[in-house]
């Protein structure tokens, strides 16, 4: 099903005829580029409707909707563990973490809370989703902007944490291992060494990556200075993660609002940049993987003994009332805000996705820029276009 | 899952613990300063156009304003209370589904739906609620508001000249809901096609996959021997009434 219909084109061929006459003292003629749905810069299928003048921007326009899925009406049907299968999907990169929120909110309404063994193994695996997301992001954005040896180095580096994912949760992508209350098995035996062991790897792919792109001219070139985002604009539009810590905002909801994890127990720092540019997010980037693979070693290392699972209900009923609870997932600040009457699956469950708050300031940031660095901004703005659609 | 023992013992523990109100109970286990000065500052700037508010102790703070005051709150709170980081926005559809709980088979709907309004937290008088987060990043403090839909217009102020992210999230409300949100540059639908009929998340637009095959997922929440009681009559009145909606439909 296409978000864009006859009406909506003929509106964009009009539009484009007005843009043929802006710039006729140097005589140039506006054009419309449409970059998607299909496009390697955008991660699924976004389409982007850039107006030029020459080599320039002039306005931006994202559409979205081409994988609308409509959770928030199917969840409403579900019971609440069969929402997680469905909630798993929305960020597909890093699906263990979409699970935790839910989780967290479905528990603070019930007024359970997983032991703290579980907690431990939760915050170990939601960062182990963390580095298989920004791993691929590291890839990823080399590979749009020229430089293809790095996306071989980072889908290779990636399987090493993916494969870990699958031997405790029995799912590479989509592991539906959270439970209200705990998880759903404990860690296999030989696990924690093996972690480490893929931990190891992460590190010695940023340093590589560090060596290979980051300090690399042309890489600087495509992506310092380019689409500079200042921090009051990125609070406005809602920007969260590494969009906004690099626009300077110092926040992460780690650190800063923690909940059902054990973040704070452990020694970690938060990495901003006041630049605010493309080169900043990437710079957050690679220092948070850095900084996950550090949080997995010691989440292993303090691994307390005891159950997984806390003392819930086989047949789950949560309370009326309302909760919201947000976490810092690997493209942001993801939150959702479950509305319960007592039902065995929620009465409203609203999704707050960083994506969609990340691409809706697409339209500010990529006017009057230059065609290239519309990949630039594209790649390090970094959304997955199941984290907008939902 | 241990033992099925175990896990009848906490049902009737999260039972009996939800008949009492949550808010009220963490209320009065630990006082929360912070939000509760937020709650007085509020109730100062915005007077009488501040309804309600629900304060969950250490968790969040709810405020409810008047339609009206929707975006002067919007001000507010991010002028005076130095929220400027904004979250979301949506809207909520009180009306119980005309389509039953769970929709599990479209072609029963339950023979007399239970149309009674019933708002969550912080209180409502109105089917449709909009509510929003936002947050002090510095401070780290955030509020949830809400605001009553007015059920003639269905149309509240909008937040686009105080948050610039709020403009796709109205999009989203506006598309999904049918609010309108006076003030909108352009309200057009973000993710359906442009000649779409109907809002899909209000409660009473039926979910056509549900109609068409009913869901097989429904196996999953059996009931255990032990709470048959409880979920037999659901289970007894959907097949009662099975055939007469089979014919008419």
């Amino acid at each position: 099903m296409t978000a864009v219909t006859d009406r909506e084109q003929l509106r964009y061929v009009a539009a484009q005829a007005a843009d043929a006459r802006i710039n006729f003292e140097i005589e140039t003629e506006g054009m419309t580029l449409n970059l998607g749905p299909q496009h390697p810069a955008t991660h699924g299928t976004l389409r982007i409707v850039a107006k030029l003048d020459a080599e320039q921007v002039i306005s931006a326009e994202p559409i979205a909707g081409y994988m609308h899925r409509g959770y928030e009406k199917l969840c409403e049907v579900r019971t609440y563990p069969q929402v997680t299968t469905l909630i798993n999907r929305i960020d597909w990169l890093g699906s263990f973490a979409n699970e935790v929120p839910f989780i967290l909110a479905a528990e603070r309404l019930m007024d359970v809370e997983a032991p703290p063994r579980a907690q431990w193994i939760r915050t170990a695996l939601f960062e182990m989703s963390r580095i298989a997301n920004l791993v691929l992001f590291a890839g990823d954005t080399a590979l749009q902007l020229g430089g293809q040896t790095a996306a071989f180095y980072g889908f290779r580096d990636r399987e090493y944490v993916l494969n870990q994912i699958e031997a405790v949760t029995g799912g590479r992508f989509h592991p539906n291992f959270d439970r209200i209350g705990g998880l759903k098995d404990d860690l296999p035996k030989g696990w924690i060494a093996d972690t480490k062991l893929a931990m190891e790897k992460v590190r010695s792919f940023c340093d590589e990556i560090d060596e290979l792109v980051t300090g690399n001219e042309i890489f600087q070139i495509r992506t310092r200075g380019i689409g500079v985002i200042p921090g009051d604009v990125a609070q406005s539009y809602g920007l969260s993660g590494a969009n906004l810590r690099g626009s300077g905002v110092n926040w992460d909801l780690r650190r800063d609002a923690p909940s059902g994890m054990v973040h704070s127990e452990l020694d970690w720092k938060v990495h901003v940049h006041p630049d605010g540019d493309s080169f900043s997010r990437w710079w957050v980037r690679i220092q948070e993987i850095r900084e996950a693979s550090h949080l997995v070693d010691q989440c292993l290392d303090g691994l307390p003994s005891g159950p997984i699972m806390a003392k819930v209900p086989r047949i789950i009923k949560v309370p009326a009332g309302e909760a919201y609870v947000q976490t810092e997932n690997p493209l942001g600040a993801m939150g959702y805000y479950v509305v319960s009457k007592g039902d065995l699956g929620p009465f409203r469950l609203k999704i707050r996705s960083a994506s969609f708050n990340n691409v809706s300031i697409l339209h500010w940031v990529l006017r009057g820029v230059y065609v290239p660095d519309i990949i630039s901004i594209l790649s390090s703005l970094y959304f997955i276009l199941g984290d907008i659609d939902r | 899952m241990s033992a099925d023992t175990e896990a009848e013992a906490s049902e009737e523990e999260v039972q009996s613990e939800a008949e009492a109100p949550e808010e009220e109970t963490a209320e009065a286990l630990e006082p929360d300063p912070v939000r509760e000065a937020l709650r007085d500052r509020l109730g100062a700037e915005l007077g009488e156009a501040l309804v309600a508010t629900d304060l969950a102790s250490g968790v969040q703070l709810t405020v409810r304003v008047t339609a009206e005051a929707w975006r002067t709150a919007g001000l507010v709170v991010r002028d005076q209370l130095g929220c400027r980081w904004f979250d979301f926005l949506s809207a909520i559809d009180w009306l119980p589904s005309p389509y039953g709980r769970y929709e599990d088979d479209g072609m029963t709907p339950p023979s007399d739906p239970d149309t009674e309004i019933e708002t969550g937290i912080a209180g409502g008088e109105t089917r449709f609620q909009v509510f929003a987060r936002v947050v002090d990043t510095a401070a780290h403090t955030d509020v949830i508001l809400k605001t009553d839909v007015p059920d003639d217009t269905l149309t509240v102020p909008s937040w686009v000249t105080v948050y610039d992210g709020a403009d796709w999230h109205e999009r989203e409300t506006w598309e999904m809901f049918g609010i309108s949100f006076d003030g909108h540059p352009a309200l057009r639908n973000i993710y359906l096609p442009s000649d779409f009929e109907g809002n899909p998340l209000r409660k009473d637009f039926p979910l056509i996959a549900r109609i068409v095959k009913p869901w097989p997922g429904i196996i999953d929440v059996e009931p255990m021997p032990a709470e048959d009681e409880e979920a037999a009559p659901d289970e007894a009145a959907s097949k009662e009434s099975a055939p007469e909606e089979g014919e008419s439909s």
